[in-house]
């Protein structure tokens, strides 16, 4: 807290003032309307509507599909977590082991980053293409598969997990090579002064010291499989075949916008800011925590 | 290392090389496949090393755009994007960097209110919260303009943050020293505070352009007029040709047009990017 401050009734006012009112607008008043049209079901043309309490969420939470896309969300979500940390880690592991050319390695990993999760999905969805795509094509010539997404679900979305996994390991490496950089080097050298191999230094010293980051990058992963996918999955398999790839930040758009159902559409929407709110709570009472380290 | 094992450095390389590989793969293909003409890419499997095409389609590309989906030039794409990045990076910036000051610098009644609005908008992606926005954007006419492009995504509980935190670690004897002299908060703000921030104000610019252009859904939803077509948002029209096949090699030009601007400034800046990511997200 700052001690010395200045003294003014409406220039304090006049600064937030643009902020606030953005926010308003765009944000808490969409919200509130989100809130009020999950308790309504209104006709497709918008004549009349009634209100029906929480009947938009018990059709919801009795439609299948609505339950199988959950299920996807989460395959998809932890999937992607899964692969692109993975990956991010071996690669920070082996970044930070380099010093000589350092610079250059971190240079051609980081870039995926500013490439958009549309145009990641459109860059895999022509590599997978079933008549051209060259993965398919080694598929066929090298183990006889024949690989089609348009028809099979489960094609579907490995190739939107990879896609989306893909563009995040740039991400992830940054952060996990920042962690790694912090770790002190007296500790690794005591280690090894003690004779411990470098996979028993990785998991015994390096690992648990990168708990913090791991964790921060889990929650943002799931936020960023579950939310900013969108694209991926818009720009190329629209949530086919059959809704195979039909995550539920895709529902709220396919049922408001292409089905016209505005109470389901609304319903979707308070059930998925419930899920961020709780992720967000969670990622900061965790930084909380550790800035106090 | 602290230790001399030949075989652990050999796999370390190995390990780095496979990772960009894996990488820049896609863009490899991508890049080849638009410098072929379109047969080259109607059978498998499709070449691996460039055409001589090249030129023609990324001409054609820039000026007369993909005739299938309505022939918008991808040089007034880009150009779009550019307006829509700098926009919502520029709107962005200055409305944190004024309520960030307020926050710190005053004490004034419902402080605390304002502050946690500001929080709560960290919870509610665009996605989420789509069809009321869109409605509330509709009501106010501003579909198919640009300010309806930007206005909607410009406030940011990051960005406020981020600077409300660098402001506390301002020394409070500058402000006693501004005040000795007579100057003003605005003055303060201005000619001490401003200048003070501006590694952190670089640093937000990169991440927020890239962010900005790389907009998807926002701009599909509320541009209907092809004269505001960003490219990110473009692309989906040309995969997306209704039965026909995909034009391919250009498609595949487009997506690397489109990812020239962001990718540049990354490598570019990289060490201010590296800064700005790696504290935005503390």
């Amino acid at each position: 807290m700052k001690r010395v401050v200045f003294r003014s009734w409406w220039l304090p006012y006049l600064l937030v003032a643009p902020q606030i009112a953005v926010t308003l607008i765009f944000f808490i008043w969409p919200a509130y309307q989100a809130l009020e049209s999950s308790l309504y079901i209104e006709d497709a043309f918008g004549f009349s509507r009634n209100f029906v309490w929480f009947e938009n969420f018990r059709q919801l939470f009795d439609d299948p599909g609505y339950l199988r896309s959950f299920r996807t969300t989460l395959i998809f979500g932890l999937s992607v977590t899964f692969l692109s940390m993975s990956m991010a880690l071996v690669l920070a592991v082996a970044a930070n082991r380099v010093i000589r050319s350092a610079t250059t390695y971190r240079t051609f990993l980081i870039w995926p980053y500013a490439v958009a999760p549309a145009l990641a999905g459109v860059l895999w969805f022509f590599m997978m293409n079933p008549t051209l795509g060259i993965v398919a094509y080694w598929l066929e010539a090298g183990f006889g598969y024949d690989w089609n997404h348009y028809t099979s679900g489960n094609e579907a979305l490995i190739m939107v997990t990879i896609a989306a996994a893909w563009k995040q390991i740039s991400y992830n490496f940054l952060f996990f090579l920042a962690g790694l950089q912090s770790i002190p080097k007296s500790l690794i050298e005591a280690a090894t002064i003690d004779a411990a191999s470098p996979a028993r230094r990785f998991w015994t010293i390096v690992f648990p010291l990168l708990s913090p980051t791991t964790f921060f990058l889990l929650v943002v992963n799931l936020v960023y499989a579950f939310f900013d996918t969108f694209a991926i999955i818009h720009a190329t398999t629209s949530g086919g075949p059959a809704d195979a790839t039909s995550i539920l930040v895709y529902r709220v758009y396919s049922t408001g916008f292409v089905g016209q159902d505005y109470g389901s559409s609304a319903a979707q929407s308070v059930i998925l800011m419930a899920l961020v709110i709780t992720m967000t709570v969670i990622q900061f009472r965790f930084v909380e925590r550790r800035v106090n380290y | 290392m602290v230790e001399n094992r030949p075989v652990l450095k050999i796999l370390t390389h190995v390990v780095l090389i496979a990772g960009i590989v894996f990488l820049c793969f896609p863009v490899w293909m991508a890049l080849v496949a638009s410098t072929h003409p379109g047969e080259a890419l109607a059978r498998s499997p499709i070449p691996m090393w460039f055409g001589d095409q090249g030129v023609e389609n990324y001409t054609q590309l820039l000026t007369g755009g993909v005739p299938a989906t309505g022939g918008v030039p991808v040089a007034l794409m880009m150009w779009n994007s550019l307006i829509m990045a700098v926009g919502i990076t520029v709107g962005k910036i200055a409305i944190s960097l004024m309520s960030a000051y307020a926050i710190v610098y005053f004490r004034f009644p419902f402080r605390m209110v304002f502050f946690w609005l500001i929080f709560i908008t960290l919870m509610l992606p665009v996605e989420v919260r789509i069809l009321p926005t869109y409605d509330v954007v509709a009501q106010l006419g501003m579909l198919n303009s640009q300010t309806g492009l930007i206005l909607p995504l410009i406030a940011s509980a990051t960005a406020t943050f981020l600077f409300r935190q660098f402001f506390l670690t301002v020394p409070d004897e500058l402000v006693e020293a501004a005040r000795i002299d007579r100057a003003g908060p605005l003055r303060f703000f201005w000619d001490i505070l401003l200048p003070l921030s501006k590694t952190n104000i670089a640093a937000l610019f990169i991440i927020l352009f890239i962010y900005g252009w790389n907009q998807y859904l926002w701009p599909f939803l509320i541009t209907t007029d092809q004269d505001l077509y960003t490219i990110v948002m473009g692309i989906q029209r040309m995969v997306n040709v209704g039965e026909g096949l995909p034009i391919w090699h250009l498609t595949m030009g487009t997506a690397i047009l489109a990812m020239i601007p962001p990718v540049i400034v990354v490598i570019a800046m990289q060490r201010l990017f590296v800064k700005g990511l790696v504290e935005s997200e503390k």
